[in-house]
């Protein structure tokens, strides 16, 4: 087989597999997005802030204590404890309840009936909010993250590739472990929205608002579960992410690879999201493979963009998304 | 009645703080402690300012004139960093430290018509060593282009002098930072017989998947970084990924601090990367700042970066500030000196390991002397390597000087090439 053909297959893989890491990100926007039609701006920075706080937990750092020390002049930093990951994982579920709660409270609640765009400045102002509190609340530094994922590169890939076609395969195992959780909370959301009363009440709300809201559907319950679920989605995208390369400010940023993936699959649709996730994953991966030559590389962020562009063009609504008909 | 006597309040706090403002000597910084390069800017920031704060309380300040400190934050943002420059450029500021390449461009051409010297460490527009264009900018003790002539003369010596058939990947990142060492690696290419890639990665630099498949592919004998924040710690994870052997992988001293190296674990063991100054906190000078500065609580930011590396080249960054403030002061027989005057204590600035030893920092940073015709100093660099067992740097070698013949050549084309474009003639100052 000709080395050209096996290193695009290869890239291939590593699409697949970074698609899956992209569409967990899209995720989270796609839950709020069919639920309450917001689109929520701050999904990166919640998922930068539900991983700070989970490394936080993990190495038992007192929250707040750098405002702490600045008032009272102590010396706080750690409770001198270490929390096991399997209990600081729930703690962090739960400040991510916590704050989908805040959210109901103090800005949904008071935004009912707005315009999606008024809905849509409100994330904006919410991710700056919650970068500013999460720098307050755990510092800004680079922090490391580890739940015990396995990470580097697949040997048995590499052995069973290499039996075949004389050529091993690279892939991350991190990234093959991200693609079994996507599919189990894939999985699980399918089975919540389906067979659950709350899932239910969630899809019934995202159907028809009104029409929920007559048959007793308490509004406010259902967005406040929406934003738990999202927050932990985000959890899930920020443990994955953050094992990547640390848990610091820049790891927001990773919603900004999540928006081609929903212009592709669509806003409303989970399928959808994953199959964006692949699309985007797979196209980035072989286009900087052919055209690196060419362009020198670093194509990955704007060819995306330019995919979802050229597929705004034929179908707006994406490949899964409600198609929207006003009737004037 | 009360709008008089409002008045004489305003007047009277003015003829109160007008004085203080006048007495003091302003050191703004221009940090970022905020946004996705918030983990690079704060160390830095910190020892800039504690250096700043151990002078005054050590010294009273510089020839018994207070230091006044100031930060503006510019999350590495160029616009940002800009508007910062516009805040600062009427409050006398003495030097400017942008820690930023792009805001340094930026600034060069404001800096030059509003007469406010800049230090880029390390960092900025290489071909500003040429004080006879950029008179006032200085970026010693070293450049990019230094650097990678050091790595390269440091992998010269590793290969009995010759790096003919090997091959070499830059893996930068695609700003103006980034490519500046992309000249000066061709050049020496051409000359050492190395085969030179060049790998860009887009901003932040979160994800190089693509990037490492094809280093992968390449199987080259060395990668050079060129990375800042995300992407340093990114690149050195998938690299222990594809099993890259990391004594083969050596970063620039913008790709060589703790926050690179400590997320990764043990995978980063062995990585190299440039030192522009020492590391670790065995040198003297950290016990007067445990002393007046750590210990009575005054520390910058949270006190927790004290002795990294990127802490050490802000305070190292400072102690050249308050050098050449002390040499401006002695030229001009004032203690309370002005922009100018600082460009000209800059401007005759000389660095000695005598001196060194005096401020508590032997053998930290080289010796060198600045002159209109050299504003960047000597440009060595030593390597040092990361030990992930006992999580700390380790220098490997002594001062590595980098090719300053062929630097220079290049420095010379690229600053006339500006002065021409701007409808200067070069000229010293001084």
């Amino acid at each position: 087989m000709p080395d050209t053909l096996l290193f695009a297959m290869e890239a291939t893989l590593n699409g697949l597999t970074a698609g899956v890491m992209y569409a967990l990100v899209a995720l989270g926007f796609v839950l709020i997005f069919k639920a309450s039609g917001i689109f929520n701006f701050a999904q990166g920075v919640m998922a930068l802030f539900a991983a700070l706080t989970l490394v936080g937990f993990q190495s038992g750092q007192i929250p707040f204590s750098h405002l702490i020390n600045a008032i009272f002049g102590t010396r706080l930093h750690h409770f001198g404890w270490n929390m096991p990951t399997l209990l600081a994982i729930p703690a962090t579920v739960a400040v991510m309840i916590l704050l989908a709660i805040l959210v109901e409270r103090f800005i949904l609640k008071h935004l009912i009936n707005q315009e999606p765009i008024i809905l849509f400045m409100a994330t904006i102002g919410l991710a700056y909010f919650l970068e500013g509190v999460g720098d307050i609340m755990w510092g800004a530094e680079v922090k490391a993250l580890d739940v015990g994922l396995p990470k580097g590169m697949s040997d048995t890939v590499d052995e069973l590739t290499f039996n075949w076609f004389g050529y091993g395969f690279f892939i991350d195992r991190l990234e093959i472990w991200a693609a079994g959780i996507a599919a189990i909370l894939v999985a699980s959301l399918t089975i919540f929205s389906q067979y659950t009363k709350q899932g239910r009440a969630l899809r019934a709300v995202a159907d028809d608002h009104q029409a929920a809201l007559s048959v007793g559907i308490s509004l406010r319950f259902i967005w406040v579960l929406t934003w738990s679920i999202a927050g932990i989605v985000a959890l899930v995208a920020g443990i994955m992410w953050g094992s990547k390369s640390g848990v610091q400010f820049s790891l927001s940023l990773i919603a900004l690879k999540a928006l081609p993936v929903l212009i592709l699959g669509g806003f409303t649709s989970i399928p959808g999201a994953i199959v964006g996730g692949l699309i985007i994953g797979v196209g980035e991966k072989l286009f900087d493979f052919f055209m690196q030559p060419i362009v020198g590389g670093a194509t990955e962020n704007w060819f995306a963009y330019m995919l979802a562009l050229v597929f705004l063009l034929f179908r707006p609504q994406g490949l899964f998304g409600e198609k929207i008909i006003e009737r004037v | 009645m009360k709008m008089t006597k409002l008045a004489a309040t305003v007047a009277a706090t003015m003829m109160v703080s007008a004085p203080v403002l006048a007495d003091t000597l302003h050191f703004p910084n221009l940090s970022y402690r905020t946004g996705p390069f918030a983990a690079g800017g704060i160390p830095f920031a910190d020892g800039y300012a504690d250096y700043f704060t151990l002078i005054n309380e050590r010294d009273g300040g510089i020839g018994g004139v207070p230091i006044r400190y100031t930060e503006c934050e510019t999350a590495y943002n160029t616009e940002r960093g800009v508007e910062c420059y516009q805040s600062v450029r009427g409050d006398s500021p003495l030097v400017l430290q942008p820690l930023s390449t792009g805001i340094t461009y930026q600034l060069i051409p404001r800096t030059m018509e509003d007469g406010i010297p800049m230090h880029t460490m390390g960092y900025g527009r290489t071909s500003a060593v040429n004080g006879e264009v950029f008179n006032w900018t200085f970026n010693y003790p070293a450049n990019y282009w230094d650097g990678a002539s050091v790595i390269i003369n440091y992998l010269l010596g590793e290969n009995d002098g010759s790096l003919e058939d090997k091959k070499i990947v830059l893996l930068y990142h695609n700003s103006a930072y980034g490519r500046e060492p992309i000249p000066t690696l061709t050049r020496l290419a051409e000359r050492h017989g190395y085969e030179l890639l060049t790998i860009g990665v887009d901003s932040p630099g979160q994800e190089q998947g693509s990037q490492w498949l094809q280093i992968r592919r390449e199987r080259p004998d060395y990668v050079v970084m060129w990375g800042w924040g995300v992407m340093n710690p990114t690149a050195i994870q998938e690299a222990a990924n594809i099993r890259f052997p990391m004594e083969n992988f050596i970063g620039v001293w913008w790709s060589g601090s703790q926050q690179d190296v400590l997320p990764v674990g043990a995978g980063a063991d062995g990585y190299k990367a440039l030192a522009m100054h020492g590391t670790g906190m065995d040198y003297p000078i950290y016990d007067d700042l445990q002393q007046y500065v750590i210990e009575p609580g005054l520390y910058a930011g949270t006190g927790d970066e004290v002795g990294t590396v990127l802490y050490s080249r802000g305070m190292y960054a400072a102690m050249l500030a308050v050098e050449a403030a002390k040499v401006a002061q002695e030229i001009h027989g004032v203690a309370n000196i002005t922009p100018a005057m600082m460009r000209d204590g800059m401007a005759n600035l000389e660095i000695t390991e005598e001196l060194m030893v005096e401020l508590g920092l032997p053998n930290f940073g080289p010796a060198f002397s600045v002159a209109c015709e050299n504003h960047g100093g000597s440009g060595e660099a030593m390597i040092q390597q990361w030990d992930a067992s006992a999580q700390e740097w380790n220098l490997i070698t002594d001062w590595i000087a980098p090719d300053r013949e062929m630097i220079m050549e290049m420095v010379m084309d690229d600053s006339l090439a500006f002065a021409a474009e701007n409808d200067m003639t070069p000229a010293c100052m001084n």
